[in-house]
């Protein structure tokens, strides 16, 4: 009901939800290269240790970060699979056409570790950042884009309505559906061709609905005065605070670590 | 002078028919003259389909007339150049709160009108700050719009209109999709903002009970003014409002009954202590 | 009895920390041929109520029967159930998706496996009950007027034939003749077909003038159940829930408190025209000296 958690933004007060968006932003994107860069077990536990910080600095509590794994862990055991059974090298056991190597395992655990520590840390950006925080501060990250006539407002403008229509839209879907089936519609009954038919009853009012509130919307802005992106100022302009330069310093050393790691190969 | 001038007023729109190739001109208000002055609250009655949402479209020049002419503040709404002024000057709140609220949070859907007109960071904060006071919504400025009751997202789109510190606010049926606790808490905050701030006000609705407090009332029908006058006077034409598809509230209807009937009581009364008054009086 | 709730509680998000409590512990009978009118402020459960009695909603505790039958047993046809108990949501003209009028509301008659000769049948004596002129049975419902399409809707619920009808507020944002003419009709049937009736309204003028039992909820409870005159003389209760009686109901207290002695139990503008008038030719006999 209500409220789409996208990315489950969790509200709580802490230094990280403080931070400016762009910060988090291009620090989620240095800890993702840095988890390319590194290659020994060394490197592999210094990043996990810098993540082990950041949850904790997030207050966000450690289990409801876990579960932002949920989703890609069918995903990971079939690349874990592959990368055990599949890679060639000193064999430790052969079953049939199966075989563990040594290798195999070693690839396995590594890209494991990887897609687990990519996937926390980015989620600890969603966790920490409200959705609109974040267009906010990827429209300020690619404004340069401007120059190439990418149209940066638009296209953050767009996002943010978006965030605020799918729950509405969500509900709305609730709705027609519960009146279909009070009409006695089927919606799960029937192979592929009558349950693709049988959506037509929902997916006819719910378009009509969009394109109804986004011509609603369209003129409410209008009426407000919204001509575009030019001349717009903003309530809540994104400003560097002390914190957000120390953020950047500590994002600096932490990837100057990671090259070492890389370099050294520990 | 007067703040919303009307002069032959008409709109035409071309509808297209599917089968034949030939379009049709429908006429949705024709040859509609006013004036309204700073200050006042005018009520505009209407069956569905009158034309009460294209004159009020036209005030905020979201429509621009196909004949005559209409004067924001002396402005004339179908000079290009002038289009954002007026828009700042008349402000517009539309039936369906949900379609009209842009931000993900309250205070920053307030902000949007104050950002498009390009003032500095601090006076939106200031406006927005007054604004959600006037409409009593400064502790939920932090929340999201999708958690609010009808009534308290319609009382956010009025604060986003008030922070662009019109002088006329046009309100389309705001209270249609709301319930009474709603109607009443919106209600409520129009007739603040008329009495306390002078906005001038004009507010469309099919509730006879929202017209009472009305200065003047327009009723309109088939995109004409069928009858314009105070409450009471418009009160007064029980059989002739009925006939415009509206009625009147139950205590008019009542005292309009109870006269047919030989009681003798005045015309258009309006309030339940009239009625007492003329009848134990 | 037609429909039974036994001791039904509904709450959403279940073991989540928004769970709210939107049903508790409710026990009601609805009779064959009732005009029920079901008020309650914005939240309150109306809305959750009313989807149990169409098995869109499963309780989460107690028993939902349809004549006997609990409809949440093993093997029960709820969509058959559908047929019998007719839903009209709020603005029901959003779910219009066909290209003509005629075929939107064959859309229920054609789900229950009807041929398309008495689909049509359905269809076209259900949009004659709501008032459709045949010129529009062709028209895409799209290009109707509002007040139409609300009514093209509730059609399509009807030519299911339903023998109870709910609906959810079903005048909203309709101008005054048009929200008369719809409740009229929906009188019309209850009188000429027996079709039992539940409706959801905020208007307590409309269920003062049409409803003959009320069921006030509050709270996730029925704070009240009865006839509409019993129910609104506990006006200053039914305030304190966020509601309100008809302003006939405060129109009588006001002048029974300056004297005239009218029926306070009045609730619609007949009744208390007939009322007054008694008593002002009783007063005025009076003042002359009976004598």
């Amino acid at each position: 009901m209500g409220e789409i958690t996208l990315g489950q933004y969790y509200p709580t007060n802490s230094i990280l939800h403080r931070l400016d968006p762009r910060v988090k932003f291009l620090g989620t994107l240095v800890y993702v290269v840095s988890l390319f860069l590194v290659r020994g077990p060394f490197g592999y536990a210094f990043c996990g240790a810098v993540l082990l910080v950041l949850i904790f600095l997030s207050k966000v509590p450690f289990l409801y970060v876990l579960r932002s794994l949920k989703p890609i862990l069918f995903i990971m055991i079939i690349t874990m699979a592959f990368n055990v059974f599949l890679t060639p090298g000193t064999i430790l056991w052969r079953w049939g056409f199966l075989k563990i190597t040594e290798e195999g395992i070693r690839m396995a655990v590594k890209m494991g570790i990887r897609l687990v520590f990519l996937v926390t840390g980015s989620s600890i950006m969603t966790l920490t950042t409200t959705p609109n925080s974040l267009t906010d501060g990827m429209e300020s990250l690619f404004g340069f884009l401007r120059i190439f006539h990418v149209p940066v407002h638009e296209i953050a403008m767009m996002m943010s309505i978006a965030l605020r229509f799918i729950p509405i839209l969500t509900e709305e879907t609730d709705k027609i559906r519960k009146a279909q089936i009070a009409r006695g519609a089927d919606f799960e009954t029937g192979g592929f061709i009558k349950r693709m038919r049988a959506m037509i009853p929902l997916l006819v009012p719910l378009f009509v609905s969009a394109f109804r509130r986004a011509n609603d919307l369209a003129m409410a802005m209008e009426a407000r005065c919204y001509h575009g992106g030019s001349g717009r100022t903003r309530m809540k302009p994104l400003r560097y605070e002390r914190r957000d330069v120390v953020a950047y310093a500590a994002m600096a050393a932490f990837l100057a670590i990671c090259i070492v790691f890389s370099v050294t190969g520990l | 002078m007067s703040i919303i001038r009307a002069s032959r007023l008409g709109f035409d729109y071309i509808k297209y028919n599917d089968e034949s190739e030939d379009a049709e001109k429908v006429k949705a208000i024709s040859d509609i003259s006013f004036e309204i002055e700073k200050g006042d609250f005018i009520a505009v009655l209407g069956h569905n389909g009158s034309g009460k949402s294209t004159l009020a479209k036209h005030i905020n020049a979201l429509l621009v007339p196909t004949s005559g002419t209409m004067w924001i503040d002396g402005v004339n709404t179908a000079e290009e150049d002038e289009l954002w002024k007026v828009r700042q000057k008349a402000g517009m709140v539309f039936q369906n709160p949900d379609n009209q609220i842009i931000g993900t949070v309250v205070d920053e859907d307030v902000a949007f009108g104050p950002e498009n007109l390009g003032i500095s960071t601090e006076d939106i904060w200031s406006r927005v700050d007054e604004a959600l006071g006037k409409v009593g919504m400064l502790g939920f400025r932090d929340r999201s719009p999708n958690r609010l009751s009808g009534g308290q997202k319609q009382r956010v789109a009025i604060a986003g209109v008030v922070a662009m510190r019109p002088e006329c606010i046009v309100l389309d049926e705001p209270t249609a999709m709301l319930d009474p606790n709603g109607r009443r808490e919106v209600l409520e905050v129009i007739r603040e903002l008329n009495k306390k701030e002078g906005v001038t006000v004009i507010l469309i609705t099919h509730y006879m009970e929202e017209v009472i407090f009305a200065d003047r009332v327009f009723v309109m029908d088939s995109g004409e003014i069928a009858l314009e006058g105070t409450p009471r006077e418009i009160f007064s034409k029980v059989d002739e409002l009925k006939k415009l598809r509206l009625t009147v509230p139950q205590v008019t209807e009542l005292a309009h009954e109870l006269r047919k009937a030989g009681v003798e009581i005045p015309e258009g009364i309006l309030t339940i202590d009239e009625l007492v008054d003329a009848l134990c009086g | 009895m037609l429909i039974e709730l036994k001791d039904v509680c509904y709450t959403y998000g279940d073991g989540t920390v928004y769970e709210v409590k939107a049903l508790d512990h409710i026990n009601l009978g609805i009779s064959e041929g009732e005009f029920i009118g079901l008020i309650g402020h914005t939240g309150s459960g109306k809305s959750t109520l009313i989807q149990h009695l169409d098995g869109l909603i499963k309780p989460t505790s107690g028993e939902v029967l349809f004549e006997g039958k609990n409809i949440w047993s093993e093997g029960y046809d709820l969509r058959s159930l559908r047929t019998h108990v007719g839903l009209v949501f709020q603005y029901p003209e959003n779910q219009l998706f066909e290209t003509d009028v005629i075929t939107d509301v064959m859309f229920g008659p054609k789900n229950e496996g009807l041929t398309p000769a008495e689909c049509e049948a359905r269809a076209a004596a259900a949009l004659r009950q709501v008032g459709i002129p045949e010129e529009l049975y062709k028209v895409s419902p799209f290009d109707l007027s509002g007040g139409q399409k609300r009514r093209v809707a509730v059609a399509g619920v009807l030519a299911m034939d339903p023998e109870v009808l709910i609906l959810d507020e079903p005048t909203a944002g309709l101008d005054p003749a048009g929200r008369d003419e719809l409740l009229n009709q929906i009188r019309h049937l209850r009188d000429k077909r027996g079709i039992t009736v539940v409706l959801v309204s905020h208007s307590m003028e409309d269920v003062a003038l049409y409803a003959n039992r009320l069921i006030v909820m509050d709270e996730a409870k029925i704070a009240f159940d009865g006839p509409p005159r019993k129910v609104f003389a506990r006006y200053r209760e039914l305030e304190k829930m966020g509601l309100a009686a008809p302003e006939i109901t405060y129109i009588m207290h006001a002048l029974r408190s300056r004297g005239l002695r009218v029926d306070t139990g009045a609730i619609t503008v007949e009744e208390a025209k007939r009322s007054i008038l008694m008593a002002l030719s009783n007063r005025n006999s009076m003042k002359d000296g009976p004598l």
